[in-house]
């Protein structure tokens, strides 16, 4: 450093050097730009011949060709969604006259509704200087022909033949089958563009939405060649788009509307599944919507009418519904009370309460004057509550818990369907994780006749019953008959639980016999003597195992708009009911649930009754499955709590 | 207060302000063209001029004195947020360019673009000029660091503009002429290895196409001859503000953001190139004029720097996009969209006007 420091700065003498090379670069600039003006002069003036010709007289345009968006069918084949050609009307950003003047002339010929107008307007504040825009959807035939006859009016409109997605049967399926929606500009941050290209939806609810990337296909290409007005001369090269594929359900459409119009003004649900594949027969939600309604956005009015309803129609009870099994679930307890030492011959007394030891308090049964002596075949035909209370109470919430989540109770069920919630079977952890107080053993005595926290939606009850049916062999429940092939392509959230090519996926390690046990006494609550749901063998020429079930309502809507006799409607506890048949050789397993319906036995049990006859009379049932019509019933019939 | 006392109050250069603000604003209409009419990007566009024009005004007040005696510090956390991004940094467009920084997002490679020629210009001011070997081993290896690490990203056009402000000021600082031509034949030397072995295969077949944009129309030729039809077809008189068919109907890429030169010289045709080229070396001669007229060799460097760099950002991308250099995505400085650079950009202008403003003052 010293070296350097010696060496003397001569300020004016670096100004010299420094200025010398500052106008060699001057020069150096001069010359690059020299550059630059003699290649835009050859581009621009030269050449511009060639260039102006390439650009105005021929260019080739890269279009893209949407797919065909695979259609929806029903397990007979019939069209549950497809694609129908409808014309709509496309314009043109015009300088000469302004959108909303057209508009306004417009609507002389064709006409508008405000919301229509409003959408329109949105899409052209949305495109593009030179791109078209949708200003109508869905034409009539006779808009579309009093259109044809007033082109000449409007340059800067035209009608478009584009294909639509449709759905036959309207509000039959919304729940289940979904909907598809116009790709919004929020959208557009979300999706893969190269997937979309030329594609105006996506699906956005139910098997639309979680088959969406086999139901989409792939986009083409088309290279065209065009002149300076957009008009086509010829197509120079062509990529066919490939068409999505093809869907078939396992579901009935005719059965399902046989369980829609079973369950009649009620809210609730019907979920059935064939124990065999697992498939899903029927998938209904009450009430019902139309979703075709939604393909192409609904205005304000009509969603906020949905929104606001108080039955909800929007929900998806099959799926999103979450109500306390009650005791439908008791089977599933006596299994439990079985594997740990009850048997037949185990009796407990029913005086028509229960109470702990050295605790006052009364858990009544439904049947205020008590069932007697009661085993668990009886304790389940009747229902009596005592049994399973004292069941519970023996075993204690650990064993109860373990148990059940082995059944697959609080799980998710595994259906191809997104965000499946889990339902929610208690444990001691559980409850101090989330709320942070100690397990009372109240709360186990209660959670005996499936009260207290557990919570299941109807497909998890369905899958309970599917599970009976099967002796003990979990499958997984499914909606689409070749979802297989198109596993790797699934947009579910999640594919937990058990898969349907694992052959046996055991429920608990209870044997045939004791399966075949529990079986009878739930065949005994439809076909018994004193079984609860003794009123829906009535003429029948097959055997049903059922359970029938009440439970308390958990959530109240809230607010003023509600008149007091709806609210006390709403107060009123849940009506519910598993089973299948034929008891032998199960081919439907099944849950209902109707919200507020009260005593399972009187509303949701005959509603089963209904889809099981309409399964029947469809599918047929072999000799070895008939019974002699059972004779008339003693009236002396019960309603259980 | 005449025009001089407010000049010496609020540091300005009016001339180059004037200057800077017409091609501003020039590009805030040319973006408005560019986005097919898209008031958010217009709206943000001159959102990000009006703050590049306080940051530049803000800098402006600072004497040379003080930046000198910063470079170092700036220069030495540039380096270190270029190392970080390339260990953590946001992958965009298949490079590491950005740091995210959770409320905001930073590109330190433009943060060297005003660090480096700070950094050399410091050091070669430390010791008498002309430049000795001694210390052009140290310059050069204050340019190969950051050059090598923006190279990493990869991002080419920077590393180049980055490398470039460098290298100038050690030719304004006097390096031989021998020193050059040795440098340029080794240069000629390891092109071709730097070719097969460094570069990403995006970036070859850039240069491939470069040579025979028409080998590959829709593939990696379709930006130069979309770029090139739009400013052939533009001719003499262009086609109007707004008018660009080749612009308008999607045919160009890019178009708000490196391709912005096509949009308008499809627009403006070739007169609009006249008058902006000549804005542009008007800014480019103003800034050389007052490189000359600065005492201090340091500040001289710095302003002698940072002029030529802004016309080879120029030169490059309107090069590129007229199909005679190679697609390396370089905005056009002061019309481009694209916030940081033009930010950058302005504050270079700053550091331009302060060693105008402060021109009597004598580096020690």
């Amino acid at each position: 450093m010293m070296f350097f420091k010696s060496q003397i700065k001569d300020n004016k003498e670096e100004s010299i050097i420094v200025t010398r090379r500052l106008f060699i670069l001057s020069g150096f600039v001069a010359f690059l730009t020299a550059i630059l003006v003699a290649r835009l002069r050859h581009l621009q003036v030269s050449s511009f011949k060639k260039f102006s010709a390439l650009s105005e007289d021929n260019r080739v345009s890269l279009n893209a060709v949407p797919p065909d968006r695979g259609e929806i069918r029903d397990r007979k084949g019939r069209l549950l969604a497809e694609n129908t050609a409808v014309y709509v009307l496309q314009a043109l950003h015009s300088k000469a006259e302004s959108l909303d003047s057209t508009l306004n002339r417009l609507s002389k010929v064709i006409s508008f509704t405000p919301w229509e107008l409003k959408k329109a307007r949105q899409a052209a504040s949305e495109s593009a200087r030179f791109e078209k825009f949708i200003i109508k959807f869905n034409l009539t035939e006779k808009e579309t022909a009093v259109f044809a006859v007033n082109q000449h009016l409007f340059p800067n409109i035209s009608l478009q033949g584009v294909l639509q997605r449709d759905y036959p049967y309207a509000d039959e399926l919304a729940h289940v089958v979904g909907y598809v929606g116009r790709i919004s500009k929020k959208d557009q941050s979300k999706i893969d563009k190269n997937k979309y290209l030329g594609v105006d939806y996506i699906g956005r609810l139910g098997i639309e939405a979680s088959y969406e990337d086999v139901l989409l296909g792939k986009p083409g290409f088309e290279q065209i060649e065009q002149n300076a007005h957009g008009r086509t001369i010829r197509v120079l090269n062509k990529n066919q788009a490939v068409a999505g594929q093809d869907i078939k359900l396992y579901l009935d459409v005719e059965l399902q509307k046989a369980a829609r119009e079973a369950l009649g003004e009620h809210r609730g649900s019907v979920v059935a599944i064939d124990p065999k594949t697992g498939g899903v027969l029927t998938f209904a939600s009450t009430p019902i919507y139309d979703p075709n309604k939604f393909v192409n956005g609904i205005d304000h009015e009509s969603y906020s009418v949905l929104r606001d309803n108080i039955n909800k129609p929007l929900l998806n009870r099959c799926m999103y519904g979450r109500y306390a099994p009650g005791s439908t679930i008791k089977g599933v307890f006596a299994l439990a009370g079985i594997q740990h030492g009850f048997n037949k011959n185990n009796q407990v007394y029913c005086p028509g309460w229960y109470s702990l030891r050295g605790r006052k308090h009364r858990y009544r049964c439904w049947k205020h004057n008590g069932h007697g002596s009661m085993n668990y075949v009886d304790a389940i035909a009747e229902s009596c509550d005592v049994y399973f209370y004292h069941l519970a109470q023996t075993l204690g919430i650990d064993k109860i818990s373990k148990f059940m989540t082995q059944f697959g109770i609080g799980k998710k069920t595994g259906i191809d369907l997104q965000f499946e919630p889990a339902g929610l079977m208690p444990s001691k952890s559980w409850k101090q994780r989330v709320h942070k107080t100690a397990w009372y053993p109240g709360e186990t005595v209660i959670t005996g006749i499936g009260q207290g926290y557990m919570l299941m939606t109807p497909i998890q009850l369905a899958t309970v019953a599917t599970t009976l049916a099967n002796r003990g062999k979990i499958i997984k429940p499914i909606l689409v008959q070749n979802a297989q092939e198109h596993k790797d392509k699934l947009n579910l959230t999640s594919l937990g639980g058990s898969s349907n090519n694992e052959p046996d996926v055991k429920a608990s390690s209870n044997s045939k016999q004791e399966y075949e046990n529990v079986i009878e006494a739930m065949r005994q609550v439809v076909h018994g003597k004193k079984g609860t749901a003794r009123r829906i063998a009535q003429g029948i020429d097959y055997e049903i195992a059922g359970k029938t079930g009440t439970a308390q309502v958990v959530g109240i809507p809230q607010g003023e708009k509600y008149d007091a006799e709806k609210l006390e409607e709403f107060k009123r506890d849940h009506s519910l009911f598993i089973g299948f048949a034929p008891v032998k050789n199960p081919r439907i397993a099944l849950a209902v649930v109707v919200e507020n319906g009260g005593s399972g036995s009187k509303v949701a049990a005959p509603i089963a009754r209904k889809v099981f006859d309409k399964y029947f009379e469809e599918y047929g049932i072999s000799d070895a499955d008939k019974v002699k019509k059972a004779s008339i019933q003693s009236e002396d019939c019960c309603s259980e709590v | 207060m005449n025009i001089a006392e407010r000049e010496k109050f609020f540091h300005i250069d009016w001339g180059l302000f004037l200057l800077i603000l017409t091609a501003c604003v020039s590009g805030v209409f040319i973006v408005y063209s560019a986005s097919g009419g898209n008031m958010e990007v217009v709206f943000k566009h001159s959102l990000r001029i009006g703050f590049g024009l306080v940051a530049m005004l803000v800098v402006a007040q600072f004497s040379p004195v003080f930046l000198k005696r910063h470079a170092t510090k700036l220069y030495l956390l540039a380096v270190l947020l270029l190392f970080t991004v390339l260990v953590i940094g946001v992958v965009g467009k298949g490079a590491q360019r950005w740091l995210d920084l959770g409320f905001m997002r930073i590109q330190p490679s433009e943060l060297m673009k005003l660090a480096m020629p700070l950094m050399v210009a410091w050091w070669l001011n430390k010791y008498p000029l002309p430049v000795r070997y001694s210390q052009l081993f140290v310059s050069l290896l204050i340019v190969v660091i950051p050059t090598a690490l923006i190279i990493l990203q990869p991002d080419l056009g920077t590393a180049l503009l980055i490398s470039s402000s460098g290298l100038i000021v050690i030719f304004l600082a006097g390096i031989s002429w021998r020193l050059i031509l040795t440098a340029l034949g080794v240069f000629a030397a390891v092109v071709p290895i730097f070719y097969y072995f460094v570069l990403h295969d995006y970036q070859r077949s850039r240069i491939l196409t470069l040579f025979n944009p028409w080998q590959d129309p829709l593939g990696a030729g379709y930006h130069t001859i979309q770029s090139m039809i739009a400013i052939g077809s533009g001719g003499i008189g262009g086609k109007g503000w707004v008018g660009g068919t080749q612009s308008q109907l999607d045919f160009l890429p890019e178009r708000h953001t490196d391709f912005i030169f096509s949009v308008f010289a499809e627009e403006f045709g070739f007169i609009g190139f006249l008058i902006l080229m000549t804005i542009y070396l008007a800014i480019v001669f103003r800034g050389i004029y007052i490189a000359l007229h600065t005492r201090s060799v340091f500040a001289r460097l710095l302003s002698g720097s940072i002029t030529l760099t802004f016309f080879f950002y120029v030169f490059v991308n309107i090069g590129m996009v007229a199909g005679i250099l190679p697609v390396v995505g370089v905005p056009l400085p002061l019309v481009s969209y694209g916030g940081t650079s033009m930010v950058t950009l302005l504050i270079g202008f700053g550091m331009l006007m302060a060693v105008k403003s402060h021109r009597d003052i004598a580096a020690h």
